[in-house]
């Protein structure tokens, strides 16, 4: 071949290139923690939902990006008068992957097996109340509750509910198969997890054909990957230091939105002297939420006063009841019997927020006469020392579960706050239905925890999304762990 | 010849033995329950030892110890606890970027630290060595991290040459591979080649001041003759050392330079199963570095007692 010949072939296989790129129904997600694996009954790990919920796996019902809840496979339902015996009509003409049809079976099968007896469900606790599941027609299943529960459309909404079939339940770790837009193309462990358009979905084809999500931890790395072009979108980007730098440059697009990650400083309210109330309103106001959330997440996040995400029309905003003011902690340590103050411990998880985080509030404690001395902890550890054997006195966390302020009703858990008073709003909660009574009743809710200073409340957890300016249809809030695909598509 | 391998052969045997006790105890020791951070912070407590009892964590430790060790004799590193696929097809999958890497990393270093090395050594005192002695200085004072960032910010950011990270895959072709692999191995190798250079060069040096360079001086050989079949034969031996010690070092110590590329090789895999506890795959992987290190250095001895017979007799 001749030199010409050579440059003409590279000339052509660049042409070619450039011709496929045009075509763009490929889509590179970058994200940082890759799944342990790809059930999303069998673990809690956010990473599987952001790979396969809504687009490998649906549920009953599904949550929208404003963190609404809308039918999905079930077209609608009828409740009882007394709120106990719902019945779902299915979505007709659905099938697996693996081209099994699906019907009432593959609900009963499915809600049954996450309640069941050794079920390894991680969210177990939202099938709680149901005392039955039975298969009417194969386009119709009915759910009978022990006690009447209005957010039971919500609860199925999580990726912890979605259908799977009977055949394929026990591989879909490795080999998901649901009935989504998309079916599982290939995972590369420690590298990436490739999905492809199902040709034979029951509902509109999406315009992205091949989706690829790549798994980078590092944040020097995501912002390499990003700026490099190597991946189209960076979902929960890691390193909002260098946000500004997209933000400039038009090629990009920046979106930040809310999450359901409440971040909190979590105080263990039976370990001395935090069992005392006055102890832990002094530490509700030597919080500088403000200095936080700018040196720690370089200003990214909402001020939050109260266990609730800010987003939700019931959000009550009782920041000013904890309003930082060092004085009045270093007063109410006086009262308590601490005029000198005390030293304490405090434990933190791997995130940037809490180790960051929690060395601007160690030195904001210290400002009132309280030493904390830190502790950093990997997650494993956390879970084991910190909410299992309760065995801290602070610890910064971010709960991530969306509409989970019900934490608090159990006395049991690691924060160990045990309120009647409390308990009894969530069970009034559990049982309403009506919108109206609810919103009143979580208002409530948010105020009992905030007059008990229950936790340090910090601020709410900001969504960052860092994409080429063509991609559009991303979620700019995260309610929940997903990157809905079907949504996504490139400007013409 | 034949007994001093069959000794070392004994002592490798012992160490592995000693090895798995030590690396069972440990990641036996460490807090953390795999059940437990697989399900997250709502999980039923029932649903975390159903969890268990899957895992088959609820055995006796010296049932599990004797299990694990055992199925390593026969080849079975058992199934990872979180990935739930087997142990050695992980491994296997990773080996094969981390090991190209680390031998890409090796003949990259070599070919850089030997000439360097000798140069040096040559021109001992002059400019050449004193610039050498400098960079490699440099060399060994940077992280690799830090060097590894610099070179994606210049050819991958500013020159678009290279994709910052990744790996395609061997299925795609040796070429975008072995490009995907360039920048990791670059960075992984300069640090390297500035330790191996700085001992060549040394070892060399002492090997010239030796009686028998003289003598072969004074036979009448060149000064060119003298430092490569003389000299550098000679010095070679701390060289092999150095370069055992670091092959085990590139395998293991990729942790970091994987974490940077995003490369899914041993160290990230060793990385993630340490932060979700999957004990079972921190202990198999973790014992086949041993391995990996163990059997580097046997062969490395054997490699002395080749290249210089008095050894054989110790």
């Amino acid at each position: 071949m001749t030199k010409a010949k050579l440059w003409l072939a590279a000339a052509s296989a660049l042409a070619l290139s450039a011709g496929m790129a045009l075509a763009q129904d490929a889509l590179t997600i970058g994200m940082q923690l890759e799944p342990p694996n790809l059930d999303p009954t069998g673990g809690a790990a956010e990473a599987i939902d952001s790979v396969v919920y809504l687009n490998i796996f649906q549920g009953l019902t599904r949550f929208m990006s404003d963190g609404s809840v809308e039918p999905l496979l079930a077209t609608g339902w009828d409740v009882s008068a007394d709120g106990l015996v719902w019945t779902f009509a299915l979505q007709a003409g659905v099938t697996f992957h693996d081209g099994t049809a699906f019907d009432a079976e593959d609900v009963k099968f499915s809600l049954d097996r996450a309640r069941a007896e050794d079920s390894t469900n991680a969210q177990k606790a939202l099938f709680a109340q149901i005392a039955d599941v039975t298969v009417i027609d194969p386009m119709t299943v009915q759910v009978t509750l022990s006690q009447p529960n209005g957010a039971l459309p919500f609860n199925l909404a999580w990726g912890d509910a979605v259908i799977v079939a009977p055949e394929t339940a026990a591989t879909n770790a490795t080999a998901p198969v649901g009935t989504g837009p998309y079916r599982f193309g290939q995972w590369v462990q420690g590298d990436r997890v490739e999905l492809v358009r199902n040709d034979s979905y029951w509902g509109d084809a999406p315009p992205i054909g091949m989706a690829t999500m790549r798994f980078i931890s590092d944040p020097s790395a995501a912002f390499a990957a990003v700026m490099a072009g190597d991946v189209d979108v960076f979902s929960g980007y890691p390193a909002p230091e260098n946000l500004a730098q997209f933000q400039a440059d038009p090629t990009f697009q920046v979106l930040v939105g809310s999450t359901e990650g409440e971040t909190i400083l979590s105080t263990n309210n039976l370990a001395p002297p935090f069992d005392n109330i006055l102890v832990r309103q002094a530490l509700a106001h030597a919080i500088d939420r403000q200095a936080i959330i700018d040196g720690a997440m370089f200003g990214y996040g909402t001020p939050i006063g109260t266990h609730f995400a800010p987003h939700n029309p019931a959000y009550v905003d009782l920041t000013a009841q904890s309003a930082y003011d060092p004085d009045m902690a270093r007063a109410l340590l006086a009262e308590a019997g601490f005029p000198d103050g005390f030293a304490t411990t405090l434990k933190l998880p791997p995130p940037s927020y809490a180790r960051r985080g929690g060395e601007i509030l160690a030195a904001q404690l210290r400002e009132v006469g309280i030493e904390a001395e830190i502790t950093n902890v990997e997650w494993a550890q956390w879970i084991d020392e910190v909410f299992l054997a309760k065995n801290f006195d602070l610890t910064i966390v971010s709960h991530t579960e969306p509409m989970d302020i019900g934490i608090y009703a159990n006395p049991d858990y690691y924060f160990q706050y045990n309120s009647p008073g409390f308990q009894a709003t969530m069970t009034a909660l559990t049982a309403a239905s009506d919108p109206a009574e609810r919103t009143a009743l979580m208002q409530a809710a948010q105020q009992q925890i905030a007059d008990d200073y229950v936790n340090g409340y910090l601020f709410q957890l900001a969504a960052l999304t860092v994409a080429k300016a063509g991609v559009q249809g991303l979620w700019a809030n995260a309610p929940v762990a997903a990157m809905d695909l079907s949504a996504i598509s490139w400007a013409q | 010849m034949l007994t001093f391998v069959a000794g070392r052969l004994l002592s490798l045997i012992a160490s592995l033995a000693v090895a798995s006790l030590v690396i069972f105890a440990l990641v036996e020791v460490i807090p953390g329950d795999p059940a437990a951070f697989m399900l997250g912070l709502n999980a039923d407590p029932a649903a975390i030892d159903a969890l268990r009892t899957e895992m088959g964590l609820d055995q006796p430790k010296v049932v599990r110890y004797f299990s694990w060790a055992g199925g390593m004799l026969t080849g079975d590193f058992g199934t990872s606890l979180t990935y739930k696929t087997p142990v050695a097809q992980m491994v296997a999958d990773r080996l094969w970027v981390s090991l190209p890497l680390a031998i890409y990393a090796l003949i990259l270093s070599t070919v850089i630290a030997i000439p360097v090395g000798v140069l040096a050594a040559a021109r001992r005192g002059r400019a050449a060595d004193i610039g050498v002695m400098g960079v490699t200085q440099l060399g060994v004072a940077v992280p690799n991290f830090w060097f590894a960032m610099i070179l994606v910010f210049v050819f991958a950011i500013q020159l678009g040459w290279f994709s910052a990270g990744g790996f395609p895959g061997w299925q795609g072709g040796v070429w975008p591979a072995v490009k995907a692999l360039t920048l990791p191995a670059i960075s992984l190798a300069l640090p390297q080649a500035a330790i191996l250079a700085r001992v060549m060069r040394s070892s060399l040096i002492d090997m010239l001041g030796e009686d028998f360079i003289r003598t072969a001086r004074a036979k009448g050989l060149t000064q060119r003759q003298v430092l490569w079949r003389h000299g550098f034969r000679n010095a070679l031996i701390p060289v092999l050392t150095i370069l055992g010690l670091q092959f085990a070092f590139l395998i293991a110590g990729g942790i970091i330079i994987e974490q940077v590329f995003y490369i899914p090789g041993i160290g990230r895999l060793i990385f993630q199963a340490i932060s979700s506890r999957d004990l079972i795959t921190v202990e198999s992987v973790v014992m086949l570095l041993v391995f990996a290190v163990i059997v580097v250095n046997f062969a490395v001895d054997v490699a002395y007692a080749a290249v210089d017979p008095r050894l054989r007799r110790r």
